[in-house]
């Protein structure tokens, strides 16, 4: 059941990935990367991540994806123009690319060739509880600091953003 | 502590003032300010003299040192004695009547202000000059006088022939400053230091028998810069071109103050030159053979300002031959009756010329006398003092030194006696040409202001009665006595020599005008030569300046910096372009390129990670 | 079938972050080489995840959490700079934002 699970939200999390990536549109891309988003919410599921994965189609999924969508309507974007060229893309892209995943499956396959296996159910500190607890004792200066970047962030979106009043 | 230093610092801060905010005031604040720091600063020599009284030994004051280094020490010294104090009476004294002259001359020229600031900068670096008690800081003055004779000669910097003299002035003084250079490091290395005393007690203990080439060599190229300061043979050549500044500057830098500094510096170094007997007979010669041939050159010429110029070139000479012959005190003596009867003949030169707008040639001028009477009246004085007619000044100081000539060469004093007819020949054919005879030109003429009148006047009384300053006396104990030697039959000839000069001139200029054009093409070709000055410029040109310029241009320019130089810089900069136009192919500016770039280099950490056992 | 080798999710997390890379690299439009920056960061967040159920330690979790966090600072910010880049030039291809290199 499991495998089966993984298998399926894998497929939906790569096909949308190279959806992502292809579709020409931006809004296509931007909803495809909603499928990712939800699909991976599913396998953060079975890895124990209840908390996360809530918070995954909750913020990830809704709150930021639809900022993304917002900014897309807004600026009218459509079909991105032709040209452009960067040769070091054309020569190096793929090739390199195709060396980072074989590399990095080579050295997954190797280091955890002793068959570690994920079972559903088997991590039960994922919950809002747990996290919680964490957040506000030992990463509590850490998640205060988050709050401040996060005062930051919309401090530098509203000065970018307003209106030149001259 | 008498506050020497207030002396030249009075002009500085007048220079300061007018360079600054000159500008932006009134031409009265400027007079204010460029005239009371010359006044104020007279005024202070003669408070100084009178609380020094008689001076029988040098007043120094030390204010701090300026170079400590090794076995050199420098201090920044001031220090008066009788000759200083002559020299500051005459500095301070002329300097400002020219700086009132000034007033009513410069009146109507653009850049008032730079030209009191100028004068003043040069006042302070001739103070400076007069009261240094070490040949480096006397350097400094003289250097500093350099400059200024180069911004004012200058002055008009819209005409070019005023902008190729100063750079002639500065370059030739250039050489003379080098061997003034070399004699300090000769005097540091082996006399052991630059300060007067110091040099001189070194150089009177040195027995003439073991070393007499050393102090021979130094009195020679302190000589050398005293040659380019004091325009003398080779180097006379800067003086007349720099007649293209403004009058009162040639009054008061090239003829009075500056170009005398070479003068008052073998003076100065009277102890060095006694030493070195061969150096001392040099500079006689040098200063006789100055005087005659700047006089032939001074009789043929036309523009009112270069007969003078010759005529200082010429009596430089003198001074030079006086301080040749051993007579110091004689050279200082003319040296001052010079600065007042020289100083005259320039500012009446100017009055003339201010007269006439501008006019310089005597070809145009004539008749004037009627006209401006004063400045007739001011330069026949300026005229009878420079001939030598008793009993005006120019008499005294000129006898003293012929006498002295003849003392030490009967032939010295002949050639001596001819220059001095001649000098009265064209410094009468001058005036003659200028004041008699029928006006040949187009302006109205009109009498100077009182500004410049008054200068005139003064200098005009101390012309006449100049001869009777105790100069000489004053200045006796302070040098090496030379045996008096009065003898009544040489002084009669060079006096009956002035007159016949100045007879002639009336003759040829007055009497029979026209005789002189005639006699003139008479000589032909020896008459052109004169007239052209001998060629020299032409010969220099062709001798030193052609061949530097050509061999500059050949092996400076086109090998040296266009090869090797240029080579290696362009060498340098098309490899540093060859590298970056590799280098620049990453510095796209393109995000995307610069993403590739990042994912290769992650690549690679991967594979290092990998190779080093980074991941087991 | 009750269970999946963990290999599988990393591999998967590093397809997907491989993707990402890609539409980085590829694509020209501004807002979706942004999209494929979260992309990556999703695949990265998989990665933590799986790691904290490797180690059985919730702190994998705890750090996927404040990518999440800076992810929305930064959606914040970096659309703010897309605005105001297609304020000053009417198109959203990153190829023309290039002044920066003078």
């Amino acid at each position: 059941m499991d495998a089966v699970l993984f298998l399926v939200f894998a497929a939906i999390a790569v096909a949308c990935g190279i959806s992502v990536v292809v579709q020409r549109h931006p809004i296509t891309s931007a909803i495809s990367l909603i499928g990712v988003m939800g699909a991976l919410a599913v396998l953060y599921l079975l890895l124990g991540a209840e908390f996360l994965a809530a918070v995954q189609v909750v913020v990830y999924a809704g709150a930021i994806m639809v900022l993304f969508i917002f900014v897309i309507m807004l600026l009218n974007a459509g079909v991105e123009p032709p040209g452009g060229r960067s040769w070091p893309v054309r020569l190096l892209g793929l090739p390199m690319l195709v060396i980072l995943v074989g590399l990095l499956s080579f050295v997954i396959r190797r280091v955890f060739a002793g068959g570690e296996e994920v079972r559903f159910g088997a991590f039960t500190k994922g919950g809002p509880r747990e996290i919680g607890r964490l957040l506000f004792t030992d990463y509590l200066l850490p998640f205060e600091v988050t709050s401040v970047l996060i005062l930051v962030a919309i401090l530098g979106a509203v000065v970018l953003a307003r209106k030149e009043i001259d | 502590m008498q506050h020497l230093w207030l002396i030249p610092a009075l002009p500085l801060a007048g220079f300061l003032v007018n360079g600054i905010f000159g500008r932006r005031v009134s031409k009265g604040v400027i007079n204010l300010v460029a005239i009371g720091s010359v006044a104020l600063s007279f005024v202070w020599v003669l408070k100084t003299l009178a609380a020094l009284g008689p001076l029988e030994t040098p007043h120094v004051e030390r204010y701090f040192t300026w170079i400590e280094s090794g076995i050199l020490s420098v201090p920044v010294e001031f220090a008066v004695d009788r000759l200083t104090a002559v020299m500051l009476l005459v500095v301070t004294g002329v300097g400002l009547l020219i700086h009132i002259y000034s007033i009513g001359y410069m009146g109507h020229e653009g850049g008032y202000h730079r030209f009191f600031a100028f004068m003043n900068l040069f006042m302070f670096f001739m103070l400076t000059l007069v009261l240094a008690n070490n040949y480096l800081l006397m350097f400094v003055g003289w250097e500093g006088v350099g400059l200024s004779s180069y911004l004012l000669i200058g002055f008009y910097f819209l005409r070019k022939s005023a902008t190729t003299a100063a750079n002639k002035a500065f370059i030739v003084n250039r050489i003379g400053d080098f061997g003034f250079s070399l004699a300090m490091f000769l005097m540091v290395v082996r006399l052991g230091g630059l300060d007067f005393p110091r040099v001189f007690s070194a150089a009177q203990a040195m027995p003439r028998e073991t070393d007499p080439g050393l102090l021979t060599l130094i009195a020679l190229l302190l000589f050398v810069g005293a040659t380019g300061k004091s325009a003398q043979i080779p180097l006379y050549v800067w003086l007349p071109d720099a007649m293209e500044g403004p009058t009162p500057v040639s009054a008061l830098i090239h003829a009075a103050t500056m170009v005398t500094a070479g003068v008052y510096m073998i003076a100065r170094s009277a102890p060095l030159y006694q030493q070195a007997p061969i150096a001392m007979d040099v500079v006689a010669v040098v200063g006789l053979a100055t005087a005659f041939v700047a006089a032939t050159i001074g009789l043929t010429q036309f523009d009112i300002k270069k007969v003078f110029a010759y005529s200082t070139v010429s009596q430089l000479g003198y001074m030079m031959l006086a301080v040749g012959v051993g007579a110091y005190a004689g050279g200082i003596f003319h040296l001052v009756t010079h600065a007042f009867f020289k100083a005259l003949l320039f500012l009446g030169a100017g009055s003339v010329i201010h007269a006439l707008a501008g006019e310089q040639d005597l070809r145009k001028m004539g008749g004037l006398r009627r006209k401006i009477p004063v400045t007739f009246a001011t330069l026949v004085c300026a005229g009878v003092a420079i001939a030598g007619i008793p009993p005006f000044s120019g008499f005294f100081s000129k006898d003293e030194i012929l006498l002295a000539a003849h003392h030490h060469a009967p032939w010295l004093y002949w050639v001596g006696v001819l220059t001095a007819a001649m000098t009265a020949f064209y410094v009468f054919r001058a005036i003659f040409l200028a004041f008699f005879g029928d006006y040949q030109g187009e302006h109205h003429p009109h009498e100077s202001p009182p500004s410049m009148l008054g200068p005139l006047v003064v200098l005009a009384a101390f012309s006449l009665a100049g001869g009777f300053l105790p100069v000489s006396r004053f200045l006796e104990p302070l040098f090496p006595a030379g045996e008096a030697h009065h003898d009544p039959a040489l002084v009669v000839v060079s006096v009956i020599a002035g007159l016949l000069g100045l007879g002639l001139a009336w003759y040829l200029y007055v009497a029979r005008r026209g005789l002189a054009d005639r006699i003139a093409a008479r000589l032909g070709a020896l008459y052109q030569v004169v007239y052209n000055k001998y060629f020299v410029d032409e010969l220099y040109n062709a001798a030193i300046v052609q061949p530097v310029v050509k061999g500059s241009e050949a092996l400076l320019w086109r090998r040296m910096d266009a090869g090797v130089i240029d080579g290696a810089v362009n060498g340098i900069a098309s490899r540093a372009r060859a590298i970056g136009a590799v280098l620049r192919l990453m510095q796209s500016g393109n995000i995307r390129s610069y993403a590739a770039w990042v994912l290769m280099g992650s690549v690679v950490a991967l594979i290092a990670l990998g190779f080093s056992g980074g991941a087991r | 079938m009750d269970s999946v080798p963990l290999s599988w999710y990393l591999i998967l997390s590093a397809v997907l972050f491989a993707l990402g890379v890609a539409g980085f690299l590829f694509r020209r439009n501004l807002i979706t080489i942004f999209m494929s920056i979260e992309l990556m960061l999703n695949a990265v967040n998989l990665s933590f995840i799986a790691f904290a159920y490797k180690l059985n330690q919730v702190d994998g979790q705890i750090f996927a959490f404040f990518v999440m966090v800076v992810a929305a600072a930064e959606a914040a910010v970096g659309l703010a700079i897309i605005l105001t880049v297609f304020k000053s030039r009417p198109s959203l291809a990153v190829d023309e934002v290039n002044t920066l290199k003078y």
